[in-house]
């Protein structure tokens, strides 16, 4: 069985913008890159949980508003000096839509 | 067999000749005489050093290491006293070597008038270290400096002094300063930025006398105007030093003479410097000099070499008279003068042309494209197909772009980059092929920008030309790891190239992120709005949070939201509904602020659209306590009330406010208005102040109370308030027109100097106009609530995108 979730239109997000998905367990940031891609990661920065959907997005990387941690879209990865990790989801775009897994509900519920 | 080569002189010509002799491994043994004590240093920064701005330290070429690592015996405060040809030997004070080759480097000594008086105590020369020290401790005590002669040294030693706290007046012979280069009107402009600098000028002045008794007391002028002085400085011209070579029964008339090998009358001795004259010529800048070394070191090698005399260009160092000369002014059948000024704006340009080609050129106030004019001179380039335009410089002949990059790109290999060492652009070039890849291996590799240093910018962009992408410009100064570019030259490309959209910036600059950084995209995104306010859209997504969503973030990802209060001025009504809001949104926090309004602390994300509307509702509109852009106007309250206040500040200040919000400025900016001197409204240490007097208002500017503080300095006082609110436009506007992004008015105005900014705000009201003209024109799209504009159009993007909290419940 399908495990995708219909999310929201590409469009709701500007590109280099992100908006977040309420869970349960705290936020999820959906990002959309200016080439389209789009990435899912926790809502909080690894540094001071910073709100990382609030931040300047540039390639495939979302500066922290906070402190300027820059975060890695692709791997949730500290990058530069800075060290830590945040939590990454399956996020994928289908005919315009954007489509979540729902399994990552489940693995936060595990975590 | 190893010779023995004997230097009398360790200045600046001689030490360039042993470079080239040690660099080219010649097998002789050097002694090297000086008569000051101390080694080989930079003549020429001995005005920086008087100044303040170098030390004696930065200055050094040649150090202790760099003589015992070849070899060299040091004789330094030794003077010598004869040459016996005969025997092959000089004698100093401390005893007598031989030599097989003897280079005489004794370069020139300065003039002394003479008059009464010349030798008091506090009466000095200006030409080596000792004289600059001695300055210097005068001036320690403060005074007031007479400075005999308005040439290059006398202005720059005038202009340090000044620097340095003393009162100094110079005396100049002749009608206008440097009249040999400037015509009159080009002299007062001199004459008016030294003036600025706290120097004053007298010309056509004659000294008759020094005075004083065991010290020096005053100046006697041959009107009989007496002045007081604590120090002279005489720099009224120098003569070669040939008192050696007179002796020693040398060829010489006003210098030591030489052939174009630089050998003397007897062929064993060598001359070069200052000291030498070469077909009637007499030298006195270091461009030859080096030419003349390089001529001897190759003499000494037996390799066959001839000196030639070549076109000069010279600069004034002081800081803030930008001034370049070059070439022959003199009057001559079939001479012809183009000349350009701008005197609002400071500027001078003068060309002497002869037979459609350039003889001469002086530039006074804006030397930018001095060398390409020095160029010409040099290369007797056929200039009549451009002649209408020649004086507005390269950017009107044949489509030259304004890019500072394709400029220095489109130079000829030969064109000259470094005027004191005679560098061309062809040999930073070999150089840079030959793996000199950054300015400090250019500089050690071809001397190019070692000398005065006024050609750094050039050098670097010879680099960043030939070395494309593989150049980093001082990291320190470029944008952001982006790109190598600084602040300052993408500003420039983005009006030269009129660049009006980010892709735009990212494609000529080359950036080389796809899309930019959190840095560099708030830096473009406000210089492309401030100079393009009709073309480019505002990018929300390459602004810092706080300015897309208009409010301030907080650590715990909550917002603040404070409405504007325009000039302090609330009402119960408005109170009553901040009120309201507090409690319909549960803010944790209220707090007065700083700047004379109500913050509500602790506003969710989602709230942000709904609480703008209910204060919206009643009237207020967002205080940009988030933005680079205005913030607040603090007003005391003035002749309304006060029994002291003059004029109607709190009105002042609300009328300011009404004009500039919505303004996004480089940083933020601040003002306050004051209704009297006491200054309640702390206007002193704002980014633009204003003091209210009897007479009208004192606009200061470059303030700061955050982590400088800073008082503010005098723009101008004005009569009226529209003078006032037109002067502060103005003053904005060229602040954002100008201004690095994150630089507050002070920093900015550290770089371009407050009198730079009079002269467009206050001398030139043209140009004020101008200025206020754009401001309001940018302000027809900016001035305007975003608030209200989000919560209209864009409340939903302040939602989540989808709930799914009910999904997991499952
Ligand atoms: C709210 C307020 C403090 C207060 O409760 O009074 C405040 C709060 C902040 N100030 Fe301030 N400043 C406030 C008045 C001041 C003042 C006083 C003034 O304006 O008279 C100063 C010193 C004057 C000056 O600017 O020269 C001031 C100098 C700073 C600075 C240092 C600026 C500098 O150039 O040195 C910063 C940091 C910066 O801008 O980079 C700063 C930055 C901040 C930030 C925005 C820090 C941040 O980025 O999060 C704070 C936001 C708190 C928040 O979440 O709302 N704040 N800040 C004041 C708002 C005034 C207003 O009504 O708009
Ligand atoms: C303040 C100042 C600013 C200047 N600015 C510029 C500028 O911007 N651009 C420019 O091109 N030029 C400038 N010049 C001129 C430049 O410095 C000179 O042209 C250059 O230094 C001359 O070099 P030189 O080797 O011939 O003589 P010097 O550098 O004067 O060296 C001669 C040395 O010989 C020593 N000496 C003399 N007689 C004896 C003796 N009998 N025994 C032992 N030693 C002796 C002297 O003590 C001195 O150290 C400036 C000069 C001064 C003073
Ligand atoms: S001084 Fe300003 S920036 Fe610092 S904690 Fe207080 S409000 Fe924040
Ligand atoms: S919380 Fe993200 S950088 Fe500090």
């Amino acid at each position: 069985m399908s495990n995708w979730i219909d999310i929201a239109a590409l469009g709701d997000i500007p590109q280099r913008g992100a908006r977040v998905v309420k869970t349960s367990l705290g936020c999820v940031a959906v990002f959309r890159t200016a080439e389209d891609d789009v990435f899912a990661l926790n809502n909080a920065c690894p540094h001071k949980a910073g709100p990382l959907a609030e931040g300047i997005v540039h390639g495939k990387s979302v500066t922290c508003p906070l402190h300027n941690w820059v975060i890695s879209l692709e791997t949730g990865e500290a990058q530069g000096e800075d060290e830590g990790r945040v939590a990454t989801y399956p996020a994928r775009v289908e005919n315009g839509r954007i489509l979540l897994d729902r399994s990552f509900l489940r693995a936060r519920a595990a975590a | 067999m190893t010779q023995k080569l004997v230097v009398i002189g360790a200045g600046m010509a001689s030490g360039r000749v042993l470079e080239h002799l040690f660099d080219a491994g010649a097998d002789y043994d050097v002694t090297l005489f000086n008569a000051e004590d101390r080694g080989n240093y930079n003549r020429i920064m001995l005005s920086p050093v008087l100044s303040g701005d170098k030390s004696y330290d930065d200055i050094v070429t040649h150090d202790t290491d760099w003589y015992e690592s070849h070899g060299v015996t040091c004789r330094f405060g030794e003077h010598v006293t004869a040459i016996d040809r005969e025997a092959k030997t000089v004698t100093g004070q401390n005893g007598t070597v031989p030599y097989d080759k003897l280079l005489i480097a004794t370069g020139s000594a300065p003039f002394i008038i003479p008059v009464q008086g010349n030798d008091l105590p506090g009466v000095i020369t200006y030409r080596d270290l000792d004289d600059t020290n001695a300055m210097i401790d005068a001036a320690a005590k403060g005074g007031k400096a007479v400075v005999i002669g308005g040439g290059l040294l006398g202005l720059e030693a005038a202009a340090g002094l000044a620097e340095r706290g003393m009162e100094v007046t110079v005396l100049h012979l002749m009608g206008h300063l440097m009249e040999r280069q400037l015509d009159e009107s080009a002299g007062f402009l001199l004459r008016r930025d030294l003036q600025d600098k706290g120097v004053k000028v007298i010309c056509q002045a004659s000294t008759a006398a020094i005075l004083g008794e065991t010290q020096v007391e005053g100046v006697m002028l041959e009107d009989n105007t007496g002045l007081e002085a604590d120090l002279v400085v005489m720099a009224v011209g120098i003569r070669p030093e040939t008192r050696l070579a007179n002796d020693a029964g040398l060829t010489v008339a006003r210098g030591v003479e030489v052939n174009a090998q630089m050998q003397t009358s007897d062929p064993d001795i060598f001359a070069v410097g200052e000291c030498v004259e070469f077909d009637g010529h007499l030298f006195g800048l270091v461009a030859p000099l080096y030419d003349q070394a390089k001529v001897v070191a190759n003499s000494l090698m037996d390799e066959p070499d001839a000196f030639v005399v070549k076109e000069l260009s010279t600069k004034l160092k002081v800081t803030g008279c930008d001034l370049f000369s070059a070439g022959d002014f003199s009057d001559g059948d079939g001479r012809e003068d183009i000349v350009f000024r701008d005197p609002m704006r400071g500027v001078y340009r003068r060309l002497v042309v002869e037979d459609d080609v350039l003889v001469g050129a002086v530039m006074y106030g804006d030397t930018a494209d001095s060398n390409w004019f020095f160029g010409l001179i040099r290369d007797k380039t056929a200039i009549a197909e451009m002649r209408e335009t020649l004086i507005f410089g390269p950017a009107y002949q044949g489509g030259t772009p304004l890019d500072p990059l394709a400029a220095v790109a489109a130079l000829p290999r030969d064109a000259e980059i470094c005027g004191c060492n005679g560098i061309c652009k062809g040999q930073i070039e070999d150089a840079i092929a030959a793996g000199a890849t950054d300015l400090g291996a250019v500089r050690a590799t071809t001397k190019a920008s070692g000398s005065c240093g006024t050609c750094t910018g050039l050098v670097e962009q010879v680099l960043a030309v030939t070395l494309g992408d593989d150049f980093i410009m001082s990291a320190a100064a470029s944008v952001c790891a982006c790109t190598d570019m600084t602040h300052e030259d993408v500003r420039r490309m983005i009006k030269s190239q009129r660049l009006t959209s980010m892709p735009a910036v990212w494609q000529a600059c080359n950036w080389t992120t796809p899309d930019g950084c959190h840095v560099c995209r708030p830096a473009l995104n406000f210089y492309l709005l401030a100079d393009w306010p009709l073309e480019y859209q505002d990018d929300p997504q390459s602004r810092f949070i706080n300015e897309r969503k208009h409010a301030n973030i907080q650590k715990d990802g909550t917002f603040s939201v404070v409405p504007r209060m325009w000039g302090g001025i609330t009402t119960p009504d408005e109170l009553r509904a901040i009120a309201d809001a507090a409690d319909k949104y549960a803010v944790p926090t209220v707090k007065v602020t700083g700047g004379q309004r109500i913050d509500l602390l602790g506003v969710r994300g989602e709230d942000l659209p709904n609480i703008w509307s209910d204060l919206n509702d009643a009237g207020m509109v967002s205080g940009h306590a988030y933005s680079k852009g205005l913030r607040t106007v603090k007003t005391c309250v003035g002749a309304d009330h006060c029994r002291f206040g003059t004029q109607d500040s709190t009105g002042l200040g609300i009328k300011l406010e009404k004009t500039l919000w919505g303004s996004w400025t480089p940083h933020k900016l601040k003002l306050a208005v004051s209704g009297c001197p006491r200054n309640c409204a702390e206007a002193t240490c704002k980014d633009i102040g204003v003091v209210c007097v009897d007479s009208g208002y004192q606009i200061s500017i470059g303030g700061a109370a955050g982590m400088d503080v800073r008082e503010t300095e005098l723009l101008v006082q004005v009569p009226t308030e529209e003078d006032t609110i037109n002067v502060i436009k103005a003053v904005t506007q060229l602040y954002r027109e100008n201004a690095k992004y994150l630089d507050r008015i002070y920093k900015w105005m550290g770089k371009v100097g407050l009198d730079w900014i009079k002269e467009r705000i206050v001398d030139d009201l043209d140009e004020r106009a101008a200025l206020v003209d754009r401001f309001e024109l940018s302000q027809s799209i900016y001035r305007k609530d975003p608030w209200a504009e989000h919560a209209a159009k864009k409340a939903a993007s302040y939602q989540p995108l989808a709930n799914l909290s009910l999904e997991a419940a499952e």
